[in-house]
């Protein structure tokens, strides 16, 4: 066996850990719950068993499919919108001392405001329907990437700013050829939570707003089915919430690396 | 080689933060264009303080300083700094890196093929190959990126070079190798050198005068010129006249260590 051989199988077996040890962790939990189901006879509104969810989960796959859809449009929508502002409000940031100080609790109000107070302010501004959602999306998912590209502009050596001023660099030539490469790696770390949380926000900002056309979200299909108690529809919405969220997150962790390996080691 | 006499002059200079420490103090010497001069000195006697001085980065808060017969600091000058760690943007490739200081500075800015040739030229000069011109600083070797960054200061065609512990941080051999290049590239090019370092054999090696500095807040006890011929030979080291010489700096570095104590 060439070492090569070898250290594919171990990676084949490590793969294999991987899948398989949640597969088996989720078959448990199924079964539990199933058995749980059958056992206390539980109501199916309250708790319907796995099979249910699956026949929910299929009877109603292309509604589902294209809520989901929707919800994850509206929450890349407000995830790049957030990254470019945020990359740009953190620009400004970087500029100046005077307006980081001055400006700065008002972005950390972005963090602490429950975006669930401020949902409805934003539908009597922007009216119910697609638009409000981004809107909501935007909002939630913008402080993670203001604070990480601000710190990324300002985490600069002294010597390489001694560099560029010896070489008696711009504002703008400081700015695009040493800044903002240099935040990169911090942006894409707050993207990544960004991500993760414009999801969040898509399908909360379909709560309140996601009404507006025949075209909706998830938000707005786990509110309606839980009104309806249609328990194992809802059930399967969330499984497809928690599947978007993941999906996401995961695309920009490999965009993370996929940039970065080229700059750093590992 | 022209000696018009005092193309670096400091008289009497001083630097103090927040007007109360004193960094360096009442510093005095004069350097003839092309020469090369080394410092050595206790560890924060001011030594990189002084470079920064010279390259205009700082102001002195006392005496004079000027270059050229200038402020230092000012478009007269074409100054290169190569700094104690290599500082290569790592999303750079090696020829990007090189390229920087004429991309930032307006009046090294030429026409594209010109700019592509001293890139090359600066390379070639530190000893990188073709297919390093690709590559990014994590692909590259703690020596290599080294030589990237003299090629760094030296794609600007500099008239004064300084350099601030540039191999502090390589191991012997690799330093000993860097120090013959340096000493070689000055021998062709004759910029004004000044170089900062701990370590003895390496400024009597690659200079024509060592300076020696107090403790801090740092200022210049003495003045010894290394008398060897260059272009210098790696031999050079294990002759006994060498053995002296650092010996004597050696000793005047541990009396300035142990003075003021």
């Amino acid at each position: 066996m060439t070492p090569s051989a070898g250290r594919h199988r171990k990676n084949l077996r490590e793969l294999l850990l991987q899948i398989a040890g949640p597969l088996v962790v989720l078959l448990l939990i199924g079964g539990v719950w199933q058995g749980c189901v059958a056992a206390f006879d539980l109501k199916p509104f309250l708790l319907p068993r796995p099979l249910k969810v699956l026949d929910a989960a299929t009877g109603n796959a292309a509604k589902i499919a294209s809520a989901t859809g929707r919800t994850a449009f509206a929450a890349v929508g407000g995830f790049l919108a957030s990254l470019a502002a945020g990359t740009l409000i953190a620009c400004g940031f970087s500029q100046s001392r005077l307006v980081r100080t001055s400006c700065y609790p008002y972005a950390i109000f972005l963090q602490t405001v429950p975006i669930v107070a401020i949902a409805p302010l934003i539908i009597t501004w922007f009216g119910s329907g697609f638009r409000s959602v981004v809107i909501v999306a935007f909002i939630i998912s913008l402080f993670p990437i203001i604070t990480n590209a601000t710190a990324g502009m300002l985490a600069i050596d002294p010597d390489l700013s001694d560099l560029f001023r010896l070489h008696r660099a711009s504002r703008l030539q400081i700015w695009l050829k040493l800044r903002l490469p240099n935040s990169v790696p911090h942006i894409l770390t707050g993207a990544r939570t960004s991500s993760g949380l414009a999801v969040i926000g898509s399908i909360v900002g379909e709560f309140f707003a996601g009404y507006g056309t025949d075209n909706y979200g998830l938000g707005y299909l786990i509110l309606q089915t839980s009104n309806q108690l249609r328990t194992a529809e809802l059930f399967a919405c969330v499984i497809a919430s928690t599947l978007l969220g993941i999906a996401i997150f995961a695309s920009m962790s490999v965009i993370n690396a996929t940039i970065l390996r080229r700059w750093y080691d590992a | 080689m022209t000696h018009d006499a005092a193309f670096i002059h400091a008289e009497q200079t001083g630097l103090s933060f927040d007007g109360r420490s004193l960094s360096l103090r009442e510093v005095s010497f004069s350097m003839c264009r092309g020469e090369f001069v080394s410092i050595v000195g206790p560890s924060g006697c001011g030594k990189s303080t002084l470079l920064r001085l010279i390259a205009g980065l700082r102001s002195p808060s006392q005496g004079t300083l000027t270059v050229d017969g200038h402020v230092p600091g000012g478009a007269q000058t074409r100054t290169a700094f190569v700094f104690q760690e290599p500082n290569l943007l790592p999303w750079r490739t090696v020829r990007g890196n090189v390229g920087l200081p004429l991309e930032l500075d307006r009046r090294t800015a030429n026409a594209a093929a010109e700019t592509d040739a001293k890139i090359t030229q600066a390379i070639r000069l530190v000893g990188l190959n073709a297919d390093d011109d690709g590559k990014r600083p994590r692909q590259l070797s703690g020596g290599m990126r080294m030589r990237v960054s003299l090629a760094r200061a030296l794609v600007i065609e500099p008239e004064i070079m300084l350099l601030d512990e540039p191999f502090a941080a390589l191991d012997d051999i690799l330093r000993q190798q860097l120090n013959e290049e340096l000493q070689r590239i000055w021998w062709q090019r004759r910029w004004t050198g000044l170089f900062v370092t701990h370590n003895v054999a390496e400024a009597v090696f690659l200079s024509q005068r060592v300076l020696i500095m107090s403790r801090s807040p740092g200022t210049l006890i003495g003045d010894v010129s290394v008398p060897f011929a260059f272009p210098r030979e790696p031999a050079l080291r294990a002759s006994s006249e060498f053995a002296k010489l650092t010996g004597e700096v050696s000793a005047l570095l541990r009396r300035a260590a142990e003075d003021a104590a």
